[in-house]
């Protein structure tokens, strides 16, 4: 498959800092990698190289063949830029910010109406569009943002923590969108420090860590490497906790954790079979169960056994 | 080939520069710091200090305005560096420097921005200055070369402006530093009171000054008196400054962006 970014060995220095230490890394056309990491890991040192703004010490990188350091001209007619360090204008009218980039594209004076226009109905901020962009709400903004680095039709996109500060509400509406550019062709590189995120939008996951990639694959693949199913089981009634708590115990020779709050009971299992076995063991004790299940690990888990260490995301 | 890159360089400073006014028009709050802080001057001096320091107000408004103006011009040319240090804190400078367009046409932008910013502030001032009783006593002629002379002046000294403002790392450090810079400049100077009863380093240094100098052209020009030699002073200050000035803000502005 045709790549649309391809960057190999990037190393990026701020003083005795090593924002990136040799970063490889491939997007396929019409993809979505997604670069997870904790802040300060250098994701976003790496989009800003990737969209001309910043020169690696070392490494080169190209967008559709074009080197991002020697034809940093043919990249940028390329992409678009959305993220924590790309702004509209606050003062600026959601109309006035998407007319002015669409006039710095070259399009006509009409042209860049007609663009705005197009942008803000698909953005559904039509009925916002004539007020300053300092009176938008969080996600508002975020998808004027989002507007704003569409108006050129880019074929790459860039999307540094899009939803970074955002309710749960606003963050699925930046999906909607970000999904609906992919179904159009989009190429989109999406860094996160939110595993749902990546598990959600990506097809693939680059995980970086102090400036390195620790891991790569597929989000199930990356769950997979680090092994370990987990079985999950909460009673209906919380008098079934201890019973449960001794079945599963024994079925899987692994202590349980409980949580007595949520009624939870999980342990770890080798053997998928163990399920159906389960299922079979409550019955024959009479026990009924809300939620029966045997699920791969979080990326959360995932994240602590490649690095060592919490997100910022699970944190939070 | 260079022709089109500077079509392609002047529309999109162009564009830029649209939206620069379009925020002087959504900010006049912006504007007053350098329309209504040189009133408030204007006012007080003419009333509080004009009799005792030219016999009579009136004749006190004649020599203040042209000095005001100068002061004016250089207040608002100071706004520049603090724009784009804003613009580059904001994020806003990595979303144009990302698009396809000439790496100048921010600065371009902003420079024509400020040329609109200039020109408000001069009509402004000489209204309020014709209300009090300010008389142009020359042409429209000498007026309108006044007025350019002190939008150049502007233009000169806007440089010092961004490379201060490329240099440092917040809009109101930017602010804070250029306040100091020119609060010495514009008082230093034969903008409110002659020279004459200075200390004698004080005087040598206000004698020069680019304010003094440029008050000077300017009073030759709108009240009538010599011209030539105040006018050469001030044109070299102005080639000295974009001469220093210039380079280094291009640097800084290559550094920062």
């Amino acid at each position: 498959m045709a790549l649309a970014i391809r960057a190999e060995g990037l190393v990026k220095h701020y003083g005795e800092t090593k924002a990136l230490d040799g970063v490889d890394l491939e997007v396929p056309e019409g993809r979505v990698v997604g670069v997870l990491g904790p802040n300060g890991a250098g994701k976003t040192t790496a989009v800003r190289v990737l969209a001309t703004l910043l020169r690696p010490d070392a490494g080169h990188a190209t967008v559709h063949g074009h080197d991002v350091v020697k034809d940093p001209r043919a990249v940028r007619s390329l992409i678009g830029l959305t993220g924590q360090y790309a702004s509209v204008d606050e003062d600026l009218s959601g109309t006035e910010n998407l007319v002015l980039l669409a006039r710095l594209l070259d399009f006509s004076r009409a042209g860049a109406k007609a663009r705005a226009r197009e942008l803000l109905e698909q953005f559904e901020l039509t009925d916002a569009a004539g007020r300053a962009a300092k009176t938008y709400s969080g996600g508002m903004r975020r998808r004027l943002d989002l507007a704003a680095s569409l108006v050129g039709n880019p074929s790459v996109l860039y999307l540094d923590e899009p939803t970074t500060g955002l309710d749960p509400h606003a963050r699925n509406e930046v999906w909607a969108v970000v999904r609906k550019l992919v179904a159009n062709g989009v190429t989109v590189l999406l860094t996160t420090q939110y595993l749902e995120e990546a598990d959600q939008l990506a097809d693939s996951i680059t995980v970086f860590d102090h400036g390195r990639v620790v891991a790569q694959g597929r989000p199930d693949e990356l769950k997979r490497r680090v092994g370990g199913q987990t079985l999950q089981v909460r009673p209906t009634s919380l008098r079934d906790l201890d019973s449960v708590y001794r079945i599963l115990g024994d079925l899987t020779g692994a202590r349980p954790t409980r949580d007595d709050d949520t009624g939870l009971l999980t342990a770890p299992v080798n053997d998928p079979v163990l399920l159906s076995t389960l299922v079979r063991k409550l019955d024959e004790a009479g026990i009924t169960a809300d939620e029966l299940a045997l699920r791969l690990p979080s990326l959360d888990e995932v994240f602590l056994a490649l690095t060592g260490k919490q997100t910022e995301g699970s944190l939070a | 080939m260079s022709t089109i890159a500077l079509d392609r360089g002047a529309r999109h400073g162009l564009a830029l520069a649209w939206r620069g006014i379009l925020k002087i028009r959504k900010n006049p709050e912006q504007l007053a710091d350098v329309t209504l802080a040189p009133i408030v001057f204007l006012v007080m001096f003419t009333y509080l200090f004009g009799g005792a320091l030219a016999g009579n107000t009136d004749a006190y408004l004649q020599m203040l305005v042209p000095g005001i103006l100068v002061m004016n011009i250089l207040q608002a040319s100071m706004t520049a560096g603090v724009q784009l240090n804003t613009d580059v804190s904001k994020g806003v400078f990595d979303r144009f420097r990302s698009m396809p367009i000439a790496r100048s046409a921010p600065l371009i932008g902003a420079v024509l921005a400020d040329i609109v910013r200039y020109v408000v502030c001069i009509v402004v001032l000489l209204v309020v200055a014709t209300v009090m009783g300010f008389r142009v006593q020359t042409g429209p002629a000498e007026l309108l070369i006044a007025a350019g002379l002190a939008i150049l002046f502007g233009l000169c000294f806007c440089w010092a402006s961004v490379f201060v403002g490329m240099l440092l790392k917040t809009p109101q450090a930017v602010q804070g530093l250029m306040f100091v810079l020119i609060m010495p400049l514009t008082f230093g100077s034969n903008v409110f009171v002659g020279t004459s009863t200075m200390p004698g380093w004080l005087k040598a240094w206000a004698d020069i000054s680019p304010v003094s100098l440029l008050s000077d052209a300017l009073r030759g020009l709108l009240n009538g008196g010599a011209i030539a030699g105040p006018l050469t002073g001030s044109l070299i200050w102005m080639v000295a400054v974009v001469a220093v000035f210039f380079p280094l803000a291009m640097w800084a502005y290559r550094k920062r962006v």
